[in-house]
């Protein structure tokens, strides 16, 4: 295997995912405007009637607002990889796929220019932490980054598989309907975990979602509120998420070399 | 004899229980056309999809200059040059954007990429719009820049899988008359695939391929040779009345369709006159003679209709 066949590739793909995002105006008018919009209307709503036992201080804004962060990576990781279902059929893809990089390098390429996008708009969000009532200073920028970047591989690559394997624009609509975007509302984004709730608690607590956005929460305090993460600890975060990235990879790398 | 170019050997392709192709061999020579003609469904887009590796083979083997070589192989895939029956083109990007991500996958040096890009540009007649978006191009231009696309990394054998679909007449004699001058200047061979006889008509040598199976194989003169007799077809104020005088002074067969007589004869040059002398004159307002194309023959020979596209 050349080394430098497989950077080709994987360059290739990632700038053109970049390339795509930036030069449509009204994609990154969207991409931005959106999450905020998202973030004020449901934070508006919400914050006279949110309370958590034991953090009754916490506004709903502000609990909301790392779940945001993490809908834009997982947003972006959908729009990102349904489209390599048509792609891959009439598109660009094609001539990835007869090239002299490896098929691994097309799922490499194509996570990170689908995590660079969502990146990208999860740090424009970011500006507005200080509405959210946190200050630059105090956030853990390194934590924050490193959880936001292997939950968007993760992701990605998780799109990416899927897309592959499904072949299907309507399946994966349905797939992202009924397990991802579900699968982001009971990640501790919108709601904290209920331990009362046997069943709801046991799906958050299985969600490898909820244990990105624990780590992108703790990103924001030195001190945690009371209930407002799914597990116990940075390390178990960290350990679940590198879990689910690694378990990602593999899974896309096999769905793409051992499909014809 | 030499070594062919590209040798395909006993290709075998089953799709669940049905066998797509059967056993199918065929060779393209160095600086050899070869088209395999068939209708849809014939197995042509299968036999490119497993050249690539797209598709896997029950059984079958590929030569690349006589040298054994997987389907879909990096040494096989790096000397031919593809262009897709579908668009592989980034819509959303310019020709030159297309031309250089294309340049980078198969890494051309900095330079060369630059100047490869340009001659390629100047080549498919699109360097005045080179930095407008492929969204904005006509068909024809697509598949310009489809075919300038596919000759970046400077292939030894095109691979085209029906490489003037959706065409019109214009675009389509104008993409054969580059594709002969690649031929002439760079000596290429050129493997495609085509349900279209006046495409085939183009290729040094053509197989006839029918339900997973080559059929025939041969030049396109020698096989047009299989079918017998020229057709005339003859436009004039009252065909019944004439149709009988052919039948009864030149002892010929001939059939009314659409108000004009039809008629399959040997030597249809050498009727003709004969067939203005008999005939009334000032009767006949017009008359013409084509020779039988490759789709009479392929349906002469395989009992199958090729589907018809107009150019």
């Amino acid at each position: 295997m050349n080394i430098a066949d497989q950077w080709a590739t994987i360059s290739v793909l990632w700038g053109r995912d970049l390339s795509r995002f930036l030069r449509k105006p009204s994609r990154l008018v969207g991409a931005f405007m959106q999450p905020i919009i998202f973030w004020l209307m449901i934070g508006g709503g919400l914050t006279s009637t949110f309370k958590i036992a034991g953090a009754e201080s916490l506004n709903y804004e502000q609990y909301f607002f790392p779940g945001v962060v993490v809908m834009l990576v997982l947003f972006a990781a959908i729009f990102g990889t349904i489209t390599v279902i048509e792609d891959r059929h009439e598109g660009f893809l094609q001539s990835v796929l007869i090239a002299p990089g490896s098929r691994s390098a097309l799922v490499l390429g194509k996570a990170l220019g689908v995590s660079s996008v969502g990146l990208i708009q999860a740090i424009a969000f970011l500006a507005l932490a200080p509405m959210a009532g946190f200050t630059y200073l105090s956030i853990d920028w390194l934590n924050l980054f490193f959880f936001l970047l292997l939950g968007s591989v993760a992701l990605s690559t998780f799109g990416f598989a899927l897309a592959w394997w499904l072949d299907s624009s309507q399946a994966y609509h349905a797939i992202m309907s009924i397990i991802l975007i579900p699968g982001w509302i009971l990640s501790g984004a919108m709601f904290p975990i209920n331990h009362d709730n046997v069943t709801l608690s046991w799906i958050m607590s299985c969600n490898p979602m909820s244990y990105i956005v624990d780590g992108v929460r703790r990103s924001f305090y030195d001190e945690l509120p009371l209930g407002t993460t799914v597990s116990n600890s940075l390390l178990t975060d960290l350990l679940v998420v590198i879990g689910f990235t690694l378990f990602s990879l593999v899974w896309a790398n096999v769905i793409v070399t051992r499909s014809k | 004899m030499s070594t062919p170019l590209l040798e395909v050997r006993d290709l075998t392709v089953h799709r669940g229980d049905l066998e797509v192709l059967k056993s199918l061999s065929f060779e393209v020579k160095e600086g050899e056309i070869f088209g395999l003609l068939g209708p849809n469904g014939s197995g042509k887009s299968t036999t490119f999809s497993v050249l690539m590796g797209l598709l896997p083979a029950v059984s079958g083997q590929f030569f690349f200059n006589g040298k054994e070589v997987e389907g879909g192989s990096k040494a096989l895939l790096r000397s031919m040059g593809i262009v897709f029956q579908n668009p592989s083109l980034d819509q959303l990007m310019s020709a030159r954007e297309n031309l250089e991500m294309s340049a980078k996958l198969y890494r051309l040096p900095r330079q060369k990429r630059r100047d490869r890009i340009e001659e390629l540009l100047r080549f498919s007649d699109l360097i005045d719009r080179a930095d407008e978006r492929v969204s904005n191009f006509s068909g024809g231009m697509k598949r310009r820049l489809e075919l300038a696309r596919s000759l970046i990394h400077d292939p030894k054998i095109l691979v085209m899988d029906e490489p003037t679909t959706g065409l019109d007449e214009g675009a389509f004699q104008r993409t054969w008359r580059r594709l002969l001058r690649l031929r002439k200047e760079r000596g290429l061979s050129i493997l495609l695939s085509t349900h279209r006889p006046e495409e085939a008509a183009f290729c040094d040598r053509i197989g006839f391929i029918s339900d997973g199976k080559l059929v025939v194989c041969d030049t396109p003169s020698s096989l047009q040779s299989q079918v017998s007799g020229d057709h005339l077809n003859i436009n004039l104020k009252s065909p019944e009345q004439a149709a009988m005088i052919l039948k009864s002074e030149l002892q010929l067969e001939p059939i009314i369709t659409d108000g004009q007589i039809k008629l399959t004869a040997d030597e249809g040059h050498t009727l003709i006159p004969r067939i203005v002398e008999v005939l009334p004159q000032g009767s006949i307002t017009s008359i013409n003679m084509t020779r039988p194309h490759l789709g009479d023959v392929f349906l002469h020979l395989t009992g199958e209709k090729l589907a018809e596209e107009s150019v």
